[in-house]
């Protein structure tokens, strides 16, 4: 449904986009993922034709977005909650964006209605909190019944309801056999709901995967093993050739290795162990060591690695 | 509120043929412009405003003539009755004119319209096309109703204007050898010239107000779109003023504000300096058409 072909945007001397392709295929919520400054929301509007790209090309259901014969309902694309008038009522700001595409004037109350904002649909929005705005935006992509979804950030500064909310209501709009397209700088956001993910970093593509492949790619990395004797147990998978790292609270991590294979061998060295865990990373840790290279600005604490535990007792 | 996405049903959309155009715009710019208290307020601002200066001038100018007959010489009550209008009445029309495109970018509403219609030409043309309407018909109930009400108030000089029917004013004043002042000659008004005195006022500050939009869709923010309005409008033509006198007269009619003084005029000529009201409206519809055709290639070209 949407095919980005070698996007390349700049912002004066900073890329934004770099040469970055992919493809969302329908019927999928699609998790567009990457730092804060990946390009995310930049891709977002060369999608939309908010910004025109430097190279490449950019096709939603098979023609430039501005080709699209009633965009409304292709595409519903929500990038700024606030971006619309204050001074306007929620029901105006509706009605004027419903006009554009000649979508009936009824509508406007239904979708009103679906997002839980009738009661406040003659007030003006310059009084609604962040979660009634992303509501109202919500309201505005559903008013041509779009076959297509694209939401920028959406449970950013939400309360735990309003973000309850919104992921049951993009599985629903799944679930519907529509296309959902929605960018988050957290994997957690997208852990129960995306069923495909596009991973960016500095412009560039890091990945492009099915969220199985993601899971696959981000388990099995470590296998954590306790011993009353660790000295042996080092020594024994160090000549196999395999790095361990002991970790602050004396047990030992193992990389690259099944839990058999640890059991199998501690058991040939005649040496007892007190523990043997499997460490599926969580999603979030995957995701940040994917990512790690290219987060634009790091926070850097003096004397700490990153991923260390903070105060973490010996 | 709900937490869960509710049963309501969408009821199905009629199946459509084409492709949205201008006429949504339109239907979709006018709900912008009357969905929003800034536009009552500048028009209300401006009528007030305007009507109230014509009503003070037109008070003022009876006093005057009272107190001495001679003011009648030459006296333009149409004039009188547009000068607050074309003067002060056209700047708050060109603010709204400025804000009726920067509010879009000041409140961030240009993405959600763009995103709504990504074709930036149709959705310039539209908000053009409506702001324009709009701008015309309260220009000229503002320019009407300051022409009646200020006439209302000269009605007993004997020299106030009509739309219906030919009025005189005296051409000159004399001196009788007895050391009295008399009035001579006659000039005569038609209805016709000043017909076209109140409805070209209001076309003229309709063009200024586009100069104001064009301006507003360059500069895309409210409050430098303002000040170039009024700079363009008000302050240029007071640094002619203070320009050697020995050339200013030649250039003073190439700017866009000459025209507000020559197309209200119905008695004589302001200036001879100046061309007449419509070579001087050209030249205001000039800097319109040249702001507006720069805007909407910028509205095009720029990342929204």
């Amino acid at each position: 449904m949407i095919e980005v072909r070698g996007l390349t945007k700049r912002y004066g001397d900073k890329i934004a986009v770099d040469n970055l392709s992919f493809g969302i295929e329908p019927g999928n919520v699609t998790g567009f993922l990457g730092p804060n400054g990946a390009g995310k929301t930049t891709t977002m509007r060369c999608i939309l034709g908010l910004d025109y790209p430097d190279a490449g090309t950019v096709a939603v259901a098979g023609q430039e977005y501005r080709g699209l014969a009633y965009p409304m309902r292709e595409v519903g694309a929500l990038l700024e909650a606030k971006a619309l008038h204050g001074g306007r009522s929620a029901y105006s700001h509706l009605l004027c964006l419903a006009q554009t595409n000649g979508l009936p004037r009824r509508r406007v109350g239904e979708v009103l209605e679906l997002v839980g904002l009738a009661d406040v649909a003659r007030k003006r929005s310059k009084g609604f909190s962040l979660g009634m705005s992303q509501r109202l935006g919500i309201a505005g992509t559903l008013l041509g019944d779009p076959r297509v979804l694209m939401f920028d950030e959406p449970v950013n500064g939400l309360d735990p309801e309003g973000i309850l909310w919104i992921r049951n209501l993009m599985k629903t709009l799944a679930s519907e056999g529509r296309t959902v397209f929605v960018s988050s700088h957290l994997m957690s956001e997208m852990e129960n709901t995306a069923d495909h993910l596009i991973v960016i970093g500095r412009g560039k593509l890091i990945a492009d995967c099915t969220m199985e492949e993601f899971v696959a790619r981000a388990s099995g990395a470590a296998v954590r093993v306790r011993t009353p004797t660790p000295g042996p147990l080092i020594q024994a998978l160090a000549a196999r050739g395999m790095t361990t790292r002991v970790a602050d609270d004396g047990s030992i991590e193992v990389r690259g290795v099944t839990i058999e294979q640890i059991g199998d061998l501690a058991y040939s060295e005649g040496i007892r162990l007190h523990e043997l865990t499997m460490l599926r990373a969580s999603l979030e840790e995957a995701f940040m060591e994917l990512t790690a290279g290219s987060v634009e600005y790091h926070a850097d604490v003096p004397g700490q690695r990153p991923g260390a535990a903070i105060g973490s007792g010996a | 509120m709900a937490t869960t996405i509710t049963d309501v049903r969408l009821s199905a959309l009629p199946p459509v043929t084409g492709r949205a155009g201008l006429r949504g715009v339109i239907a979709s710019e006018f709900t912008k412009l009357r969905s929003v208290r800034s536009t009552y307020a500048a028009i209300a601002a401006a009528v007030v405003v305007s009507v109230g200066i014509a009503a003070i001038v037109g008070a003022a100018s009876a006093a005057q003539i009272h107190h001495d007959v001679t003011n009648k010489v030459d006296f333009d009550a149409t004039q009188a009755s547009l000068v607050g209008f074309y003067e002060l009445g056209q700047l708050i029309i060109a603010v709204l004119g400025a804000l009726t495109i920067t509010s879009e970018y000041s409140t961030g509403m240009i993405r959600t319209s763009l995103t709504a219609m990504p074709r930036r030409g149709v959705v310039y043309a539209g908000k053009l096309i409506v702001f324009t309407a709009v701008t015309l018909v309260v220009s000229l109930a503002t320019s009407f109703i300051s022409f009646f009400v200020c006439q209302a108030l000269l009605s007993g000089t004997g020299v106030s204007a009509s739309l219906s029917r030919a009025t005189t004013v005296p051409a000159a004043q004399i001196t009788t050898s007895g050391g009295k002042t008399a009035l001579s000659g006659t000039l005569v008004i038609s209805s016709g010239t000043v017909l076209t005195a109140v409805i070209g006022t209001a076309l003229f500050v309709t063009v200024v107000a586009l100069i104001a939009f064009g301006l507003g869709a360059i500069i895309r923010h409210t409050a430098g779109s303002i000040t170039s309005v009024v700079g363009l409008m008000f302050v240029v033509p007071i640094i002619v003023q203070i320009l050697p006198s020995t050339w200013r007269w030649d250039i003073m009619r190439f700017f866009p504000d000459a025209a507000g003084r020559v197309v209200s005029v119905t008695v004589g000529q302001t200036t001879a300096h100046l061309w007449s009201a419509w070579p001087q409206f050209c030249v205001t519809a000039a800097y319109a058409a040249v702001l507006l055709i720069i805007g909407a290639c910028l509205f095009r070209k720029r990342d929204a």
